[in-house]
């Protein structure tokens, strides 16, 4: 029992007529990252902000580390962090003033609040920005401060709710690195997002959730499996001959003008050798060719039947 | 960048020992300060209204009023001071409201702290406001020819008294704040109430020459009862029934409107 961070039990929230979270089951055990995949408006954010204690449930129970939710709350925030969508930072305040600010509010004293910020602005790259106000960081600065703002006082469990939303390649993957490095100090890890990738490289446990239900769990492979099948990719020497190749593979082989490549779902290695030869067989000569698990996105379109882009747009 | 993660992964911080609900409150009071400092703006707003307020009742309708611009400012400078508390007391809704729909709350609503902290921060912020406003707007008055008859014990009372309204009306602007997602609105909606409160006052005018019905309102509008009592201790002759009366409503709202405040705030979304 202790070695879970999260158990959460047909946790509901209604907004109006709306159900945010439907009856949402998880256990997160201590030390994992785990992973909220859905699509926007799929009740992502609901759920962290309800484990956070930020939002009482409509229904369910829940304990979060060690503790009820409903009747131990005060407990549950002093061992939990939560850096949300939109930077919790007074804009008008220095990055060290907030760190300061807060780290007073944990008690700390004038002194030792002083040498936490310094610290932390340190370890976050962050000391050059120290003295300025945080409306004029930019977006991963930013995110990397408010990061640094959960980390004052070292939580169990910390909570990220679209931690690299908005923020260009380079600065995801810093908040990547110390995702990790966190996860790998011992900090458990309940993060939200909607990019597969994102899910996919970071967390060793994923919950799809969509319309307030959760409609899968597992491990990113596990996820993939459900699919039923791996991808056969395969690139004709010849580009005239991408026509009797797609003969010779019959139903389910799709070409791709981009690339040249032809994709055909199949059972297994066993299935892409046979195919392979008969490519071979056939005379058509294969310049390139590789077996893959499907992505998340053809995981998630498996599950629930839409392309997350488009419910993306419906949302 | 240098790869952050090596020297985070190494610190384990313990939680110190809990601080104080004081402790909590003085935090959030050297947030307020620390605004001041970071952006001196919103000082000129605070402090330009009252002054135009003064200069312009003084020299303009002064003389009509009092028969003398001096006359005048015995009569409207306690009244003037009553005003820009009320006044100021929208810009710690307008505060709130910006804090709130940044997530700012949602970080501080997430720590172990005492939980009417962040609000208790407002008014050392609404205090300190008060007394800049108040201090400007009473040198004004004095280099203009303002005499508070009761010297200087009559001005401690008399900001003291101020602190007390500004208190007590400030829970309305964070109860406000609380409710409107945009400071903006919280601005509009709190003078389109001010404006008519104060002005239906005895803050410019002695209300003898109003018609009967709006003079029994001005009687029991709490400004007014506030200016009386403010007048009376800046000229020592303040009774202990005035006073008592100047603090019904700021009592009155504080004990509907702190329960209320922290309710709304716990609920919050």
């Amino acid at each position: 029992m202790t070695d879970l961070a999260i158990d959460v039990r047909g946790l509901q929230r209604h907004f109006g007529k709306v159900k945010a979270v439907a009856g949402i089951d998880l256990a997160v055990a201590r030390g994992q990252i785990f992973a909220v995949l859905g699509p926007n408006g799929a009740g992502k954010t609901t759920l962290l902000r309800m484990l956070a204690t930020l939002l009482p449930p409509t229904d369910g129970s829940a304990t979060v580390v060690g503790h009820d939710l409903a009747r131990e709350a005060e407990a549950v925030r002093g061992k939990i962090a939560m850096t949300g969508q939109f930077a919790s930072l007074d804009e008008d305040l220095t990055g060290r003033e907030n760190l300061i600010m807060l780290a007073r509010l944990w008690g700390f004293g004038r002194r030792q609040a002083r040498e936490r910020a310094r610290a932390l602005l340190a370890d976050f790259d962050l000391a050059d920005a120290a003295t300025r106000q945080v409306k004029d960081y930019s977006g991963g600065m930013r995110r990397r401060l408010d990061i640094a703002a959960s980390l004052i006082v070292t939580p169990e469990l910390l909570f990220l709710d679209e931690p690299t939303t908005g923020l260009d390649p380079n600065a995801r993957a810093g908040v990547w690195r110390l995702i990790r490095g966190l996860a790998a100090s011992g900090v458990t890890i309940l993060l939200t997002t909607q990019y597969l990738e994102e899910a996919d490289q970071l967390a060793d446990r994923i919950a799809v959730i969509d319309h307030g239900r959760k409609i899968a769990e597992g491990t990113s492979r596990e996820l993939k499996a459900q699919t039923g099948s791996g991808v056969l990719q395969v690139v004709p020497a010849a580009a005239g001959e991408a026509e009797a190749a797609l003969a010779v593979l019959g139903e389910g082989a799709q070409y791709s003008a981009e690339g040249g490549r032809i994709s055909l779902p199949v059972t297994g290695a066993a299935e892409a050798r046979a195919r392979l030869a008969a490519l071979e067989a056939a005379g058509i000569e294969v310049a390139e060719f590789s077996l893959g698990s499907p992505s998340l996105d053809e995981v998630f379109f498996a599950l629930t039947g839409k392309p997350l882009e488009e419910e993306e747009a419906a949302a | 960048m240098s790869d952050p993660v090596r020297t985070i992964s190494l610190a384990h911080v313990a939680r110190p020992q809990p601080p104080s609900a004081l402790s909590n409150a003085l935090v959030f009071g050297w947030r307020a300060i620390l605004k001041f400092r970071h952006v001196p703006e919103q000082l000129f707003d605070l402090v330009m209204t009252p002054i135009m307020f003064t200069l312009l009742f003084t020299f303009i309708f002064g003389g009509a009023l009092a028969g003398s611009p001096t006359g005048y400012l015995q009569w409207f400078i306690p009244g003037i001071l009553v005003q820009t508390v009320v006044f100021n007391t929208v810009y710690s809704g307008m505060g709130l409201s910006t804090d709130l729909s940044k997530g700012l709350f949602d970080r501080f609503r997430t720590l172990p702290i005492w939980s009417l902290a962040p609000f208790a921060g407002l008014m050392v912020g609404d205090i300190l406001r008060h007394l800049i406003a108040g201090a400007i707007i009473l040198a004004i008055g004095l280099i203009l020819g303002y005499r508070p008859e009761a010297g200087l014990p009559g001005v401690v009372g008399s900001f003291l008294l101020l602190f007390a309204i500004g208190f007590g009306w400030g829970w309305i602007f964070i109860v406000l704040g609380l409710l409107v997602r945009t400071p903006m609105t919280v601005m509009t909606l709190g003078f389109t109430v001010l404006f008519p409160v104060t002005f239906a006052s005895n803050i410019m005018v002695d209300p003898a020459t109003m018609p009967g019905w709006l003079q029994s309102i001005v009687e029991v509008n709490p400004v007014s009862l506030m200016t009386t009592a403010l007048r009376g201790l800046m000229a020592g002759t303040a009774t202990a029934a005035e006073i008592g009366r100047a603090l019904i409503a700021p009592v009155l709202l504080t004990l509907l409107l702190a329960p209320l405040t922290l309710w709304l705030y716990r609920r919050k979304q």
